[in-house]
């Protein structure tokens, strides 16, 4: 045990847990972004409200949640102790830094862009997942006729005090299926209403294209991961997944909220 | 002498390690393009002493760019603009007439500078005591090429080995790690047989005691690669990472 602390404790070590817990929210973006793909479905946002109920109530996708909140804080602490060193290793500065000479501008400012991302979580769970958990969210009906399940019709309800419950089940004597759910789709149309909710998402998506432009392949290395067969894929997927493609996709669903609505 | 250049020098002066440095600016006329960086301070230091006044202190030695002892941050790279030379294998006519050059030291606390531009560099020479050696029996001398070594590990090693330990690697970071450098020095004897028996004492040993002269954290810039008059690879780095943590996380009966 004593070795294992003294392990993480040297700057090798402490990089090592953010290297790791980079690479893992680095994953939970992926899965995120998958399932928020049910938002660009036409379907008065059953989908993605039914997705929602299953992420918050299924306990292994529960428990890797925990991991989760764990890891953003552990790479955010982490990051703090890391830099009072670094800022500890050099007091006095030089008057003149040609910093574009050897580096990327996003390896030199993983701090700045990193507090960016931390106020964007923060402000993103408590408009979304905090709501969920202890808003007085309103609720919806979608009844879908059994013989043509692309039919659907939503009902809102109106929120009266008495907690309703998830439920889903078959009406046979209408020939419907019916699905009572918290609607989070309705929060989040209402969330991406507001044109400088949509800017700040917009922005945000860059600046985390940035973090990951270094922080993807640099959380490998950190692992020591390095090699000349695998290091131009993990730079290729580093850049055009983590850092183009997936902020992008992310970027697109406040938009297509907005101009959908 | 036509073709020679005027310059305007802003270098950093500073007394001794406990005082306040500041930046002072300096004429350099008439200075020819087929100086070197270091003839040109030179010639800057003979006529401050003409007029009485304290030369510029800077550190050099074989002025060759082998020995690792010539430092300066000049325009805010270390070595200045040049790739893969050190400061005395600079030459002046990377500069053009009447530009302005900003000199300064190595920064980082566990350089401090000594005077001026010299700074004192002993932390490597300590991190290289806590285990940058292998240990070897007296005895007859062996025979050449008694241990095969393949050409790829050779030249790999070798690679590792041109560290001349100047501290451009630390200079050229932001967080001013000493990452490049502790291992290169790791690698040369890692890479290597001879390395072997020693091999995970010396990588916990060395991260130790780079850990206790206060550098900082490496986060993968890649500035100190780029910087580095030898090209040090940054693979060294990861060959480090992967050496600490086997020592640390896999192999217990190698734990210091």
């Amino acid at each position: 045990m004593g070795s294992l602390s003294k392990g993480f404790s040297s700057t090798l070590g402490k990089k090592l847990i953010m290297g790791l817990t980079g690479l893992f929210l680095s994953l939970f973006l992926v899965i995120h972004l998958i399932g928020n793909l049910q938002l660009f479905n036409d379907d008065g946002g059953k989908a993605f409200n039914e997705y929602s109920y299953f992420m918050t109530h299924f306990l292994p996708i529960k428990i890797v949640s925990y991991a989760l909140y764990l890891s953003i804080i552990l790479h955010a602490v982490y990051a703090v102790i890391i830099t009072m060193r670094n800022n500890k290793a050099r007091p006095v500065g030089y008057a003149q830094v040609n910093g574009a000479a050897n580096s990327t501008w996003s390896s030199r400012n993983m701090g700045i862009l990193g507090t960016v991302i931390l106020v964007f979580i923060v402000i993103h769970m408590k408009t979304f997942w905090a709501e969920y958990h202890w808003g007085g969210l309103p609720y919806v009906q979608y009844e879908m006729s059994l013989q043509n399940p692309e039919v659907v019709r939503v009902t809102q309800l109106p929120f009266d005090g008495n907690p309703l419950v998830h439920t889903k089940f078959v009406d046979v004597q209408n020939q419907t299926e019916v699905v009572v759910a918290k609607d989070l789709y309705f929060v989040v149309q209402q969330a991406f209403q507001q044109e400088w909710y949509v800017i700040l998402y917009v922005i945000s998506m860059i600046v985390l294209g940035f973090h990951l432009y270094h922080g993807f392949q640099s959380g490998f290395q950190t692992l020591g991961f390095d090699h000349v067969k695998y290091k131009p894929i993990i730079d290729f997927v580093g850049l055009w997944v983590f850092s183009i493609i997936i902020p992008a996709v992310f970027a697109l669903m406040p938009i297509y909220m907005y101009f959908a609505h | 002498m036509s073709g020679n250049m005027n310059l305007t020098l802003k270098v950093w002066r500073q007394k001794n390690a406990t005082e306040k440095g500041k930046f002072v600016t300096y004429k350099a006329d008439d200075i020819s393009p087929d100086m070197s960086f270091l003839e040109m301070l030179d010639v800057v230091n003979e006529r401050l002493v003409k007029k009485k006044e304290d030369p510029i202190h800077f550190d050099h030695d074989c002025r060759e760019g082998i020995c690792g002892m010539c430092s300066l941050y000049i325009n805010g790279r270390p070595h200045g603009p040049k790739r893969a030379i050190t400061t005395c294998q600079l030459h002046m006519r990377s500069f053009h007439d009447g530009e302005t050059i900003t000199i300064e030291p190595w920064r980082a606390t566990a350089f401090p500078v000594i005077k001026d531009l010299a700074v004192d560099r002993s932390a490597f020479d300590r991190i290289q005591q806590a285990g940058g050696y292998v240990s070897v029996n007296t005895g007859g001398v062996p025979d050449a090429n008694e241990i095969a070594i393949p050409k790829v590990i050779a030249d790999e090693a070798f690679n590792s080995a041109t560290c001349i330990q100047c501290g451009a690697c630390v200079a050229a970071c932001k967080n001013a790690s000493a990452s490049l450098f502790v291992s290169a020095k790791i690698s040369q004897l890692a890479l290597l047989p001879q390395g072997q028996p020693e091999r995970y004492r010396r990588v916990q040993a060395m991260v130790a005691q780079m850990d206790e002269e206060g550098f900082g954290n490496c986060t993968n810039t890649g500035a100190c690669e780029i910087e580095c008059p030898k090209e040090i690879s940054l693979t060294n780095i990861n060959r480090m990472r992967r050496d600490f943590y086997n020592a640390k996380f896999f192999k217990e009966e190698e734990i210091n």
